[in-house]
């Protein structure tokens, strides 16, 4: 019998188009001291089946099939009561987001100690040893002091960590891990994880770990279920699913990981569900105005630049406090290649794009484009008509309110390029080009998918013909299948059109299949900058080797 | 280009889930009937009103404090909704009445709404001293009850302006006077929603190609912070129609030649206690059932417009 059995599970969300099947029939289970896996593109209704388990679905959706049993006693359509009685005790649920999922006006000993006497039959006092033991458990540094703090003095990794504590207060049976490291940095997502595995093996809790990160399921589960469209597609050994997948979506899915340890020409595109859309780059290299390049001459040079954000404001002067965001960065950027920059979080990466994109002042240095100075000058409408910018989510990077064809017509009606039938008409031309059709341009942004809209955003980053495209993660909300074209889009771009590019993520793997040169910024500071297969082989600066050393290794793939 | 027709815009319109809603809230219907039913009346109000209230030549001095649906005892007419002081029929001087306490409402809370997004948009997205100044001005209006601030300007202008002007421009007054005490909240919301959106990559997008900053207000930033607006425009047309009565009723707003619901209810208040209620209830219901249905009708768009709530 195993800890936790969900069998023929099918959940319905009513609709006024009738019902939507969230999860279709989904079976597995999960056995003591042991990762599970659940691994499927958004939407696949994996999260929808951690809620279900937990009693937590939203209304109006409501299991209306199948059972859940913990211990071989059914759980599901237990009355509110008996659920809470479970919720928590037996089972318990870490979420994404450690910024929200704790109360940010109790200190974390309330917090953990509230939890601790809600469960266990324990005193204030025995309560609170228990809380400094959890915050141990989860290497929280010198736990006594640290019990009295409010949330906001920990950092992101550490404030997930205490909500790992706060959900191994009960000693729970089961742990349901919904995207656990999804929102933090890549050397935090490995302490993290580590400290996932190392309690199921220690306290033999059952583990439910959710994710689309296939690096996630590859480094840390046992067994792993694939999901798409609400039905389990395949499951097994997490070493078998990934070694010899059988499944044709799982084919897919595992063929679109950027691997970290070589670089690849094109990602190989299995196609499944009828989802691949043709980019025609011949099409648009046919009728693109290509300028005479100077391969001696660098397309951008960057010097000691600097951006300085206001941190205390004040009236004089003298007492206003500063924190620097950029410091000094230089770096140089040829025609036709694409400079990455990677970092973590807060390392300043995207101030750099904005300076180069002129949204930000620049506080010191200099930014020269072809030889022209574009810091400090007045008017910037001839450079402005050469950059495009390609934004990190499609969900706000197109207006919500405008049609498709006003969007990505307004770059190139704005600098009077084109205009009337000729502009409708390169419309028309760009969204066939990016795999939509010229009657998408009719439509709003709300009816695309996140792909459909990045495509969108790379139209009207099109539609000038610029020379030098900004891409700020551009695809760090899609998903992996998605990431997979758009990957693919950007490289036809730049071998066929010779666009320039600044390509920023923080992803490792898909740096080094698209970037020539790669900067590598931490705290403002660019620590390191080279060829990007020198840079992953053999790292010079110590973070460069650290940060290289948390990447997921994808064993067995 | 870019423009929808108008089978299109009309197809929108009836396969959005908006129409879906209504119909399932009885409530909302009931609220939007009568709304529909009484600016129907104000607006056709020379057509369908059975006299003209405002015509001496009509009037009969000998038809006053007839009761409703009675006989005159000396003319022999009868009125369905009786007669005041001086003989008018109470039905028709509501419908007329209706029509200055409309345009009154509608017109202030434009007014309010105008000078709130627009204030609102420049505080929320220029930021810094110009918002500092903006607001702190709100804040500081906020302290008054705006009644006290609408009297006030009803004052001013008042005290300013030649005599004989007075009552021709009483109804302009009242609408200044009440947009200007009304139009902190739509600045406020306006703000709040500019600071989020401001934010936004399509404002980042438009800023990159160099768009200058009032066309980035106008075209991106207004339209999507104009859903919370329609709610807040609702719910303010209801305080607007109560806070012109309210002026009217307190004799600082539409005169007596050109009298609202307001003025009505005033002129019924005297005679309450001395058997002629009709001058009094019938004025004071209509106001009560306009009131109402607005805000019922506010609350159910605010509902609807909030997807947290749905």
């Amino acid at each position: 019998m195993s800890l936790l059995e969900i069998d023929e599970l099918t959940v319905e969300f009513p609709t006024r188009q009738g019902a939507f099947v969230a999860v279709d029939g989904a079976s597995l289970s999960v056995e003591a001291g042991q990762i599970h896996g659940l691994v499927g593109e958004s939407g696949a209704g994996k999260s929808t089946i951690g809620v279900a388990i937990m009693g937590l679905l939203e209304k109006p959706g409501h299991i209306t099939g199948g059972t859940i049993s913990l211990k071989g006693e059914h759980i599901s359509g237990l009355n509110t009561a008996a659920m809470q009685a479970l919720r928590g005790k037996q089972i318990s649920m870490i979420f994404q987001d450690p910024l929200t999922s704790l109360n940010p006006l109790l200190t974390i000993g309330d917090q953990l100690t509230e939890t601790i006497r809600a469960h266990l039959n324990l005193t204030q006092d025995e309560a609170n040893q228990r809380a400094i033991e959890l915050l141990e458990l989860v290497r929280i540094p010198d736990p006594k002091t640290r019990i009295t703090q409010y949330p906001h003095q920990f950092s992101g990794g550490m404030r997930q960590r205490i909500v790992i504590a706060l959900a191994l207060c009960s000693e729970p049976d089961v742990i349901i891990a919904d995207e656990p490291t999804t929102a933090l940095d890549v050397s935090v997502q490995a302490q993290v994880l580590a400290l996932i595995k190392e309690l199921a093996r220690e306290k033999q809790v059952g583990v439910i770990l959710i994710t689309h990160d296939m690096g996630v399921i590859a480094d840390t589960t046992d067994v792993m279920t694939v999901m798409y469209q609400g039905k389990v597609v395949e499951n097994g050994l997490t070493s078998q699913v990934l070694g010899q997948p059988k499944h044709a979506y799982t084919q897919s899915l595992i063929a679109a990981v950027p691997r970290p340890n070589e670089r690849m020409h094109r990602f190989p595109l299995v196609s499944y569900g009828g989802r691949t859309q043709d980019f025609q780059i011949d099409d648009l290299a046919r009728n693109w105005n290509k300028t005479e390049i100077d391969a001696n001459q660098p397309l951008f040079e960057v010097s000691k630049l600097t951006k300085r954000f206001l941190k205390k404001s004040a009236l004089l002067p003298s007492s206003q406090e500063y924190s620097t965001a950029v410091d000094e960065v230089s770096f140089n950027i040829q025609q036709g290649e694409v400079f990455g920059i990677v970092g973590e979080s807060g390392s300043g990466k995207s101030t750099i794009a904005r300076m180069i994109a002129g949204l930000y002042g620049v506080d010191g240095g200099s930014i020269l484009f072809d030889g022209k100075p574009v810091t400090g000058v007045k008017d910037l409408s001839d450079y402005r008509r050469q950059i495009q910018m390609i934004f990190q989510d499609p969900y706000s990077s197109l207006n919500p309110r405008m049609r498709i064809d006003a969007i990505i017509g307004e770059p190139a009606k704005h600098h009077k390029l084109l205009s009337g039938k000729a502009l409708q008409k390169r419309v028309d031309e760009l969204l066939e080009q990016v795999g939509l059709t010229a009657a998408a341009g009719k439509k709003y942004p709300h009816e695309f998918s996140g792909g459909q809209r990045q495509r969108i955003s790379i139209a009207r980053a099109l539609a000038t013909q610029p020379r030098f495209l900004i891409c700020d993660e551009p695809t760090s909300a899609l998903d992996v299948s998605i990431q997979a074209q758009i990957l693919n889009i950007l490289k036809d771009l730049q071998e066929h059109l010779n666009l320039t590019m600044l390509f920023i993520s923080h992803d490792l793997p898909v740096i080094r299949q698209m970037c020539d040169r790669v900067g590598v910024m931490q705290g403002g500071i660019m620590v390191e900058q080279r060829e990007t297969e020198a840079l992953f082989t053999n790292p010079q600066h110590a973070y460069t080797q650290e940060l290289l050393s948390f990447m997921p290794q994808l064993k067995g793939i | 280009m870019f423009n929808l027709t108008l089978p299109e815009r009309l197809d929108r319109i009836l396969k959005s889930d908006f129409l879906w809603r209504l119909s399932r809230s009885p409530v909302a219907i009931l609220s939007l009937l009568v709304v529909t039913l009484l600016v129907l009346g104000a607006v056709f109000a020379p057509w369908i009103a059975p006299f003209d209230p405002y015509d001496s030549a009509s009037l009969d001095l000998m038809n006053g404090f007839t009761a409703p649906l009675t006989e005159n005892d000396f003319t022999g007419q009868q009125f369905l909704l009786g007669t005041d002081d001086q003989g008018r029929d109470v039905l028709s001087t509501i419908l007329y009445g209706m029509r200055i306490s409309l345009f009154v409402g509608f017109a202030s809370v434009l007014f309010a709404m105008v000078l709130g997004i627009s204030l609102g948009l420049i505080a929320g997205y220029l930021g810094g001293w110009v918002d500092t100044i903006i607001m702190r001005i709100a804040d500081v209006q906020l302290t008054f009850p705006s009644i006290l601030v609408a009297m006030l300007i009803f004052g001013i202008a008042k005290g300013v302006m030649p005599a004989e002007y007075r009552d021709q421009m009483a109804i302009w007054v009242l609408i200044i006077a009440i947009g200007l005490s009304d139009w902190v909240q739509f600045a406020r919301v306006v703000r709040g929603a500019t600071l989020v959106e401001k934010n936004r990559e399509y404002v980042m997008a438009a800023q990159l190609i160099g768009q200058p900053t009032p066309i980035i207000m106008w075209r991106h930033i207004l339209p999507n912070v104009l859903s919370p607006v329609l709610v807040i425009a609702t719910i303010s047309l209801a305080l607007a129609i109560i806070a012109e009565a309210t002026l009217s009723f307190l004799g600082v707003g539409a005169p007596p030649t050109q009298p609202s619901l307001g003025t009505l209810i005033r002129i019924g208040q005297g005679f309450m206690f001395s058997g002629e209620w009709w001058i009094l209830l019938f004025p004071a219901l209509t106001l009560l059932a306009l009131a109402l249905s607005v805000n019922l009708l506010g609350d159910w768009l605010r509902d609807t417009l909030n997807p947290k709530l749905r």
